[in-house]
């Protein structure tokens, strides 16, 4: 989207004055804006970037001081409406570079045990995609760090693929994860996203073919998702030289920033995955501490949790 | 924090695949390959493993001596008399109750952990809704020396407690699914989080026509033995009677769950347009009672267990429990093949509830000494009380008997309240 210049006038405008239904000059009266005005896209990065952009930003802001991005993933609605808020709120002021906000889905094939059981709560409680939207519209005023939305590809189906990126996008949300959306599959959804600005991470794994790290390293965009073992989330510990070797095999096909998660469990693992990648993402340890206790103290314990992980990323 | 213009890298090698019609693993618009990517590793190696195999003579030539000398196959075509004086059409069952560990699930499954042992996998895995395709992957594990692990869900495992037991005679190790709903669909999650994580030495052993490309195609084949010899006998068994050479069923009829018996029952069939290529779903309660897993006839399309099909899925996304009394057709989805010849038409997919199934149970012991299966006494239970709303009164069908009925007895006789004279609860005490 940012790579066209943006036009201020309409191509059916255009056309209309083209084809000399309307004068220029009558543009000029109404819209006070010369016909041939062309916008430097960078100028409007600088306003209201495109969502690819904004993590992209937080990457980059992240290695001008000589470290990996943290990136900190909490379900939607988890314990409930206002803790989960209150949770991912508190892990940005804690230090989290970018938010993940899990929709919950029925399904998770891609989830473990501790991330299943926290969606399978928020499911039994009925609550929906819209209360999901309206917490991230809250979320997305009061924390200055992009959020990402991770589920699964059914949800965004099921809503269809225009609507869906458009709600998220008016809910300030900067782009998605979709584990079962791989890259064959993608393109339709990666093409709506970024024409609704939002950016489309895909995943790679060390048993990705050379083929289709080549396209997923082509179509990723904010970062490249690099799963840190063969598994599920929250179950076996990051598996350091396997993941090292796919950050290699992604930097020799793209500067698009590269992170790593599943099995990130402590800051001991943050700080030896922001040795070699730019970003590290932690799930299931956020959600344990967000469960092991009252919602009331959640934010809390998420902040310590996350200033902890900070520091590991710091010291990469 | 201000955004500041940020470089982008160019969009380059973005890749633009050919439409989905004409990528292999779709049908029309269904199928595909939704699963993460860890997982393209082994399916693309699955897929080039079985392409290979299905070539090699040495490979088709074991598996057809294996049919035949260990599973019991061909297995018979029987003109069904006396029920079909009941239903008024002329019914032939095809006998997959008579096949070795008494379903149509040995077809495949000896089939893919053939493959598993030729792709040096030590290790399979399976997913089980009734625990017939579970026995059969215990079956073939055994048979092959592999380590197998058989996830179930909790509520099936209470209700199939039988073939749990033969599972574990088996020798494999049957998890029970406490996530979710905790049937059928759960145990397929599950065992897609343990292929994931244990891919190098392990073989998804998928038991329907369902997943990812190349499951669907894979299953489908294996599974098209079911009507190469529904075919050949009918037209034999007609021509004995008849002199008439060649003759084709008027309709096949299946039970349809995920859909592997009855896409292989329709497989050798599907370019013969005269022949009308029926599946029964359940419908549990009835249709619209919320109670049901009728997902052709329910659902929408959407993208569940690595494939696009049709699914039972609310306007928000989520997945919808299926019922149904039979356990092995209590899911919510149906495999992408089934819902491509739903969509053209090719196949009409109409429902039976509950108590139709029980219905078919208990004529079909009855009237022809065979206890069938809860699922394909679905399709019975249809032809019986709907049958003649679509097929003429001189209508001769092949209705596929997918497994036999021993698993079903205690659960029939709880659903229905039948009075056996022995008391389950009571039974239950002295065991324990």
């Amino acid at each position: 989207m940012a790579d066209e210049p943006i036009r201020i006038v309409t191509e059916d405008l255009r056309d209309a004055i083209a084809d000399g239904e309307v004068a220029p000059s009558a543009v000029d009266e109404t819209d006070d804006i010369p016909p041939e005005r062309v916008v430097d896209p960078a100028d409007v990065a600088a306003e209201r970037p495109d969502g690819a952009g904004r993590v992209a930003h937080a990457f980059a802001a992240a290695r001008a001081q000589d470290r990996a991005a943290l990136v900190i993933y909490l379900p939607a609605g988890f314990p409930d409406h206002d803790t989960s808020r209150a949770c991912l709120a508190a892990a940005a002021e804690a230090g989290a570079d970018v938010l993940e906000v899990g929709f919950p889905f029925s399904d998770p094939v891609m989830d473990g045990p501790i991330i299943q059981a926290a969606n399978q709560q928020v499911l039994e409680r009925g609550v929906t995609v819209a209360d999901h939207l309206a917490m991230c519209t809250v979320l997305t005023d009061e924390v200055d760090v992009p959020a990402l939305v991770m589920t699964y590809v059914t949800i965004a189906d099921a809503h269809g693929y225009g609507r869906f990126a458009d709600e998220l996008a008016a809910a300030g949300i900067a782009g998605t994860i979709l584990p079962d959306l791989p890259v064959d599959e993608s393109g339709p959804w990666d093409d709506v996203a970024a024409g609704a600005g939002l950016a489309s991470v895909l995943m790679a794994s060390s048993v990705s073919s050379d083929r289709r790290l080549d396209a997923i390293a082509g179509s990723s965009t904010g970062f490249i998702y690099a799963t840190g073992l063969l598994g599920v989330t929250g179950v076996k510990s990051v598996a350091r030289r396997a993941s090292e070797d796919l950050v290699d095999r992604l930097r020799t096909r793209t500067d698009t920033p590269i992170a790593v998660g599943v099995g990130v469990k402590d800051a001991q693992d943050a700080r030896a995955v922001a040795g070699f990648a730019d970003g590290v993402i932690v799930g299931s340890e956020v959600v344990a501490v967000v469960a092991d206790g009252a919602p009331a103290g959640a934010p809390d314990r998420v902040a310590a949790l996350v200033a902890e992980l900070r520091r590991g990323v710091e010291q990469g | 924090m201000t955004h500041a213009p940020t470089h982008h890298p160019p969009r380059s090698s973005k890749m633009s695949p050919p439409p989905p019609s004409e990528r292999p693993g779709y049908f029309g618009r269904f199928g595909g390959q939704f699963v993460p990517e860890a997982l393209f590793g082994a399916i693309e190696e699955l897929a080039d493993a079985w392409a290979d195999a299905s070539a090699d003579e040495a490979f088709t030539d074991e598996l057809d001596r294996l049919r035949r000398h260990y599973g019991g196959r061909p297995t018979a075509l029987y003109l069904a008399e006396r029920l079909s004086e009941e239903a008024g059409i002329a019914t032939w069952l095809k006998r997959e109750d008579l096949a070795h560990t008494g379903s149509h699930k040995l077809n495949n499954v000896v089939g893919q952990a053939l493959l598993a042992k030729r792709m040096g996998k030590p290790r399979i895995i399976a997913e089980t809704g009734a625990g017939q395709h579970g026995v059969a992957t215990a079956t073939a594990a055994a048979l092959f020396g592999q380590e197998c692990t058989v996830y179930m869900g909790a509520e099936d495992c209470r209700r199939q407690r039988l073939n749990v037991v033969r599972m574990q005679l088996l020798g494999a190790e049957v998890v029970p699914v406490e996530s979710g709903t905790r049937t059928l669909k759960d145990a397929i999650n599950e065992a897609f989080r343990d292929w994931v994580s244990n891919v190098d030495t392990t073989h998804y052993l998928i038991g329907s026509a369902m997943g990812p490309h190349p499951f669907p195609t894979m299953v489908r084949t294996l599974q098209s033995v079911i009507s190469l010899e529904s075919r050949a006998q009918f037209a034999e068994q007609v021509e004995e009677t008849t002199g008439v050479a060649g003759a084709l069923p008027d309709a096949v009829i299946a039970c349809v769950g995920g859909g592997s018996n009855a896409i292989g029952s329709f497989a050798d069939y599907i370019d013969h347009p005269e022949v009308a290529l029926i599946g029964i779903e359940a419908a549990g309660h009835g249709v619209g009672s919320g109670h049901s897993a009728a997902t052709i006839t329910e659902g929408r399309e959407a993208v569940l267990h690595g494939a696009r099909q049709i699914a039972l899925v609310d306007d928000d996304g989520q997945v919808q429990p299926a019922h149904s009394v039979s356990a092995g057709l209590d899911y919510p989805g149906v495999g992408p093949e089934h819902a491509h010849l739903a969509d053209t038409g090719r196949g009409t997919y109409l429902s039976a509830t509950d108590d139709d199934a029980l219905l078919g149970f208990r004529r079909t012991s009855e009237l022809e000494g065979i206890i069938p299966a809860l699922e394909p006494a679905h399709a019975v239970g249809w032809l019986l009380r709907h049958g003649h709303e679509v097929l003429d009164d001189d209508a001769r069908v092949v209705l596929t008997m997918s497994g036999r009925g021993d698993k079903d007895v205690d659960e029939v006789v709880r659903v229905a309240g039948w009075d056996v004279g022995v008391d389950l609860d009571e039974a239950d005490k002295v065991v324990d």
